[in-house]
């Protein structure tokens, strides 16, 4: 059982902002967690990655509470990405990815093998062309692009993204998906989103969080269902086979 | 990024040779080593424990001012800024009104609570906010500079004179004896903290960024404070409130070198020592024999730097 799982939580909880949460995450897919503002979204999302604690109930990775995980350990297997990164500093886009290279870095300078996992997740994100460039000059697009990139260079197995898709225009949100969508064949991405046609589109899984506990979990399909819609959004919604309109 | 270390490395060499052959007298180099009068006493007793005192005082401020920069993601803090200093002038003024001979010990008391001070104000939820921050350090000044005077006012006349003196942020002579232990803390410190440089780069980034990348970001963040305490403190209790070192110099070498703090926190230490002995030696020659003290003279050239950053904040980038 625990062999084919990444995370298992059981009544999973946090302050007020989640409540009983369970459920068992595989070890690959693209699961999109959906939800109003304020539902929990981000907290969940926060908990997997070790980020808030402590919680309630019990939240495994591997088989080991998240809590318990030595934080280095735990980089090198969970990658986790802001919502966005604001920096105040010079930092070059390629420094920026090189950071998540720290979790494996046994010095002060970065190894031959840290460069090559660099320009592999760069060529992966199409970033190579800006490696020199000041990040705070990069179009939003590119900066979560190398936002990404970071995260790769971890080599994670479980990819977690809090909203990566919000400063994004409508061609990089597609390709930012399908870059995703690619990645979860071979690893654990978790993503939270308030784009409910891109979760229809692109998730193999969507978890739709409301006031802190989950409201529906399951297939794409059978989860957005106009029913559901209406009841966790207060949105009427026609689903046309892959995609959505609505109406206020 | 080796090179830009070993440069600063030389241009600090340089500027320790140079600075104490400067001066209202002209001494040689060859007579103060072969011990000729007056200018062996000059050299060895008048100029070079200033010079020494001034990079230390240079190197600590500066290095604080990367890391205030750091943690809290805002390249307008530093010890002057923040009130830090002024924390640290007050716990020395109470020191030299009660005749403690421990000045640094409270200096650094004065710094430190400062510091939890300006913290716990600016603490909103899991944010910093940056406005409150130096809003806080503004008023944290205001209300030192209130007790220092209403102090000075009770103080004897020499100790009068003996505040005043300080509070201008002077370098005079000290012994080799407190320099040596001056020199073990600054450069001890500076050390420890490089030795976690690549962590600073992540925390520069975010904390969150820094954590779930395997970084203890509380352990750091308190190391980081802890430090910056006891530099500026120390310092402090000795030369006086010295303000915007800790701007000037990392701002410039941003600018020049990046962000990257394994080259930033060495450069940091290097320059801003030989940024101070270069005021300093300003201060003393510029209208020898009058000198003005080193703490005005950076303050005419940071307060308006600080201004220009504040304009520029909000239409370009940070450096």
């Amino acid at each position: 059982m625990e062999g084919t799982l990444s995370f298992i939580a059981r009544q999973l909880g946090f302050a007020y902002g989640l409540h009983d949460a369970s459920f068992e995450f595989p070890k690959h897919g693209l699961i999109t967690i959906a939800g109003p503002n304020g539902a929990g979204k981000s907290t969940l999302l926060g908990i997997l990655a070790g980020l808030r604690s402590p919680y309630r109930g019990s939240c495994l990775f591997a088989a080991k509470e998240v809590r318990q995980w030595p934080k280095r350990e735990f980089a090198r297997r969970v990658a986790f990405l802001p919502q966005s990164v604001q920096l105040q500093f010079p930092f070059t886009a390629e420094e920026v990815v090189l950071m998540g290279r720290t979790p494996h870095a046994r010095g002060w300078f970065q190894t031959d093998e840290d460069r090559s996992a660099a320009e592999e997740a760069m060529t992966t994100t199409d970033t190579l062309g800006f490696r020199g460039r000041d990040f705070r000059t990069l179009s939003g697009g590119e900066a979560q692009r190398v936002i990404l990139a970071s995260a790769l260079t971890q080599r994670p197995e479980a990819l977690l993204l809090d909203e990566p898709a919000t400063h994004l225009d409508l061609r990089h949100q597609l390709s930012l998906y399908r870059l995703l969508g690619e990645l979860a064949k071979s690893l654990l991405v978790v993503a939270v989103t308030h784009d409910l046609n891109l979760a229809l589109q692109f998730s193999h899984r969507v978890m739709v969080l409301e006031d802190g506990r989950i409201a529906g979990d399951g297939a794409p399909a059978d989860v957005l269902n106009p029913e559901l819609i209406a009841r966790v959004f207060g949105v009427q919604a026609t689903v046309h086979g892959t995609w959505m309109t609505y109406e206020a | 990024m080796s090179r830009s270390v070993l440069l600063s490395a030389a241009v600090l060499v340089a500027v320790l040779i140079g600075a104490p052959l400067a001066g209202s007298s002209h001494i040689e180099l060859g007579r103060a080593f072969a011990g000729v009068s007056p200018d062996h006493e000059i050299f060895f007793y008048a100029r070079l424990p200033r010079v020494i005192l001034a990079m230390l005082g240079g190197a600590a401020l500066s290095v604080t001012g990367v890391l205030f920069q750091c943690m809290l993601r805002d390249p307008l803090a530093e010890p002057y800024t923040l009130g830090v200093s002024s924390g640290a002038s007050v716990g020395a003024v109470i020191a030299i009104c009660l005749g403690w001979r421990a000045t640094g010990v409270a200096s650094l008391a004065g710094a430190a609570l400062v510091l939890l001070m300006v913290l716990g104000m600016a603490v909103e939820g899991r944010r910093l906010s940056s406005f409150t921050l130096l809003l806080t350090g503004v008023t944290m000044n205001s209300m030192a500079f209130a007790v220092i005077l209403f102090l000075h006012n009770l103080a004897s006349f020499s100790q009068s004179f003996a505040i005043s003196r300080w509070l201008m942020g002077g370098l005079e002579a000290v012994e080799y004896s407190t320099l040596a232990w001056l020199a073990v803390v600054v450069v001890g410190v500076s050390v420890l903290v490089t030795v976690y440089a690549p962590h600073w780069n992540l925390l520069a980034v975010g904390d969150d960024w820094a954590a779930s990348r395997g970084v203890s970001t509380v352990k750091l963040t308190a190391m980081g404070y802890i430090a910056g305490s006891v530099l500026t403190g120390l310092v402090t209790s000795l030369t006086g409130p010295i303000g915007f070192v800790g701007l000037i110099v990392p701002h410039a070498l941003r600018l020049k070198l990046g962000a990257d703090h394994r080259v930033l926190l060495p450069c940091a230490f290097l320059l801003g020592g030989a940024f101070l002995v270069v005021c300093d030696t300003l201060s003393r020659t510029v209208i020898a024999p009058t000198e003005i003290p080193v703490g005005v003279l950076t303050a005419l050239c940071g307060g308006p730097f600080f201004l220009w950053l504040l304009k520029s904040r909000r239409r370009s980038l940070w450096l």
